[in-house]
């Protein structure tokens, strides 16, 4: 199974970090990453820059409205990310307790969906697995 | 030596009986106790190997090291439920395993060296205080021992694979059984006999000596492939994918990879899992049958999973020691990955690779494959002639592929009654019914009668 580790932090978590030694949270991070790393358990991650950068396109209207960063009044940003292969939440849990952050940050963390997630009686997924096999059968058996 | 198998969901007589007199006058309630269990196995299964490695570098002795990383598990199962996992635990499982090993050369006046050894060290540590326990300079490279120990020749292969799950990868007998479709017991009786045989030929905690590195390193690679394939080819006449064994295999490989990063072969073997397992979504029909790779949904691809295997790949590559057997089937894999259609795909790079192959690692399906992607890249003409070298050697005969891929080349040829009559055969082989409808549409798409039913 894939977990995704969803760091938030708030405006105080982000003040207090920049406080610290870059080079040190630099090396406690890439720790971290390593060890991931080493137990074959890391398959994707990225950190984001600053929210200043970013904006939010909001579908509350139609057409969806787009908000520039930091957008105002959201408590806590999203900050970066890793996907990890575990095998129960309990080992999702146990690598994301060793994250180095600290208060006002929060690990969020939710399983990726596979494909056995998707109900396989759904009508449309029915219907477009016999587009696929008319198509194939259309191809014939062609290469060996 | 008993082996007390706690780490698994159902766990051991011992271990539950132990966890039910510790957890009984505490607040918890089963709930919480099952909870706290899987949080145990969750630490087990990232901390057993460091563990392990750390004590058999004291002991020298691989088996007695898990029976006492063991003995430590159960202890946990014990106290954790009711005072909570505590913070290092890994630290915590190592000191109470040291213990555990320290009060048994007591018990048995036996004040050898190791002994102290681990008594020092233990001192040293501070118990599971410390925050920075495993050394780095020293745990890799002990894990690495345990990888090679794990795999040594004196084990069949069975033992091997099962050692490595359950040393390396720290599953619980209960985990590889359900993996191989065995019961537990077999498993269990795999491992104690494993330990014993380690045991009674002294095989040193040590990697290789250069004279049998390749050999060694070929034998580990080739047992994490065996389980990787163990999910992904039908086993015992089974059809269905199972993808949890590939992806613990995976993970294996990548530990492996990160041990020897000087090693292409790992890098590859990973390359190839990556871009192999990518293909996974899109390789089961609905009724549980195989889709061969030029009918698949390439649109199903794991993408992600395909630029892992492209950078295991490129790190293997940048490694400059050129491409063995794993690393050419890695690149032939790759070269599919990222192909839009079977259409689309470098055949002629295919064929470069598998020539390449051919010549390291020569097989009579490895020409097949070689033959096959020659009629792809430049006409059935040529592969035509490979593929009847092949039947003259008669080394493939009553493989079902042989006389499908004659067949297919034949009926683009134009000899339309040849290719009838191989097709026809393959049809009769084949034990795979899917790929017999689609052998006895093609005839019928030849025209004429089907002669088989």
């Amino acid at each position: 199974m894939k977990y995704m580790l969803i760091m938030r932090s708030n405006d105080a978590a982000v003040e207090a970090y920049e406080q610290l030694d870059f080079n040190e949270v630099i090396a406690a991070m890439g720790a971290y990453n390593e060890s991931l790393i080493k137990a074959g358990v890391l398959l994707a991650g990225e950190g984001l820059t600053d929210a200043k950068e970013g904006f939010v396109v909001d579908f509350d209207q139609t057409p969806p409205v787009v908000t520039d960063g930091p957008y105002g009044e959201t408590k806590e940003l999203f900050n970066g990310f890793w996907i990890i292969q575990a095998q129960s939440p309990e080992e999702a849990a146990e690598w994301a307790k060793r994250c180095p952050l600290g208060p006002g940050s929060k690990l969020e963390v939710r399983r990726v969906t596979e494909l056995e997630d998707f109900p396989q009686d759904n009508e449309w997924i029915q219907k477009e697995a016999g587009w696929r096999e008319e198509a194939e059968g259309r191809l014939g058996t062609a290469g060996a | 030596m008993s082996e007390t198998d706690a780490s698994g969901s159902a766990g051991s007589a011992h271990a539950d009986a132990d966890r039910a007199r510790h957890s009984g006058g505490g607040t918890s309630g089963p709930a919480d106790a099952d909870r706290a269990r899987r949080e145990i196995a969750a630490v087990w299964r990232i901390e057993s190997a460091r563990i392990v490695a750390t004590l058999a570098r004291f002991t020298g002795d691989v088996g007695q090291a898990e029976d006492l990383a063991q003995e430590a598990l159960v202890e946990a199962l014990g106290q954790w439920p009711d005072e909570g996992v505590p913070r290092n635990p890994g630290a915590w499982l190592t000191a109470v395993a040291k213990r555990r090993a320290i009060d048994g050369w007591r018990r048995r006046e036996r004040l050898d060296e190791r002994y102290a050894a681990m008594a020092r060290d233990l001192e040293q540590q501070g118990g599971e205080a410390s925050d920075t326990f495993w050394d780095p300079d020293t745990i890799d490279d002990d894990v690495l021992r345990l990888v090679f120990v794990s795999c040594h020749p004196v084990l069949s292969r069975e033992a091997q694979i099962a050692l490595t799950l359950r040393i390396v990868g720290g599953l619980s007998s209960e985990e590889i059984a359900r993996a191989f479709l065995v019961p537990t017991a077999t498993i269990q009786q795999r491992i104690v006999r494993a330990k014993k045989t380690l045991a009674a030929a002294n095989v040193p905690f040590a990697v290789p000596e250069p004279n049998e590195y390749p050999e060694r390193l070929a034998s580990v690679l080739h047992v994490l492939y065996l389980i990787f394939n163990e999910g992904y080819l039908p086993a015992s006449g089974e059809e269905w994918l199972r993808p949890d064994v590939s992806a613990e295999a995976l993970r294996l490989a990548r530990i492996v990879a990160g041990l020897m990063p000087r090693e292409p072969e790992a890098q590859s073997l990973v390359a190839l899992m990556e871009f192999t397992a990518a293909r996974f979504p899109a390789r089961t029909a609905r009724d549980g049958s195989a889709i061969p790779l030029d009918k698949q949904d390439r649109s199903r691809w794991d993408r992600a999973q395909i630029a892992r295997g492209r950078a295991a790949l490129d790190r293997a590559d940048r490694i400059g020691r050129g491409r063995a057997a794993y690393g050419l089937q890695a690149a032939i894999a790759g070269c599919h990955a990222v192909a839009p259609s079977a259409d689309e795909t470098d055949w002629a790079q295919v064929v470069v690779l598998y020539e390449a192959l051919g010549r390291i690692a020569p097989s009579p399906v490895v020409e097949l494959n070689r033959a096959a992607a020659i009629a792809m890249a430049t006409g059935p003409a040529s592969a035509l002639r490979v593929v009847d070298e092949l039947v003259a050697g008669g080394r493939l005969a009553g493989y079902p592929p042989l006389p499908a891929v004659r067949g297919e080349l034949l009926a683009r040829l134009g000899r339309t009654g040849e290719a009838r009559g191989e097709l026809e055969t393959a049809a009769r082989l084949t034990g795979n019914a899917r790929e017999r409808e689609a052998l006895l549409a093609r005839i019928a798409e030849l025209g004429g009668p089907p002669a088989v039913e």
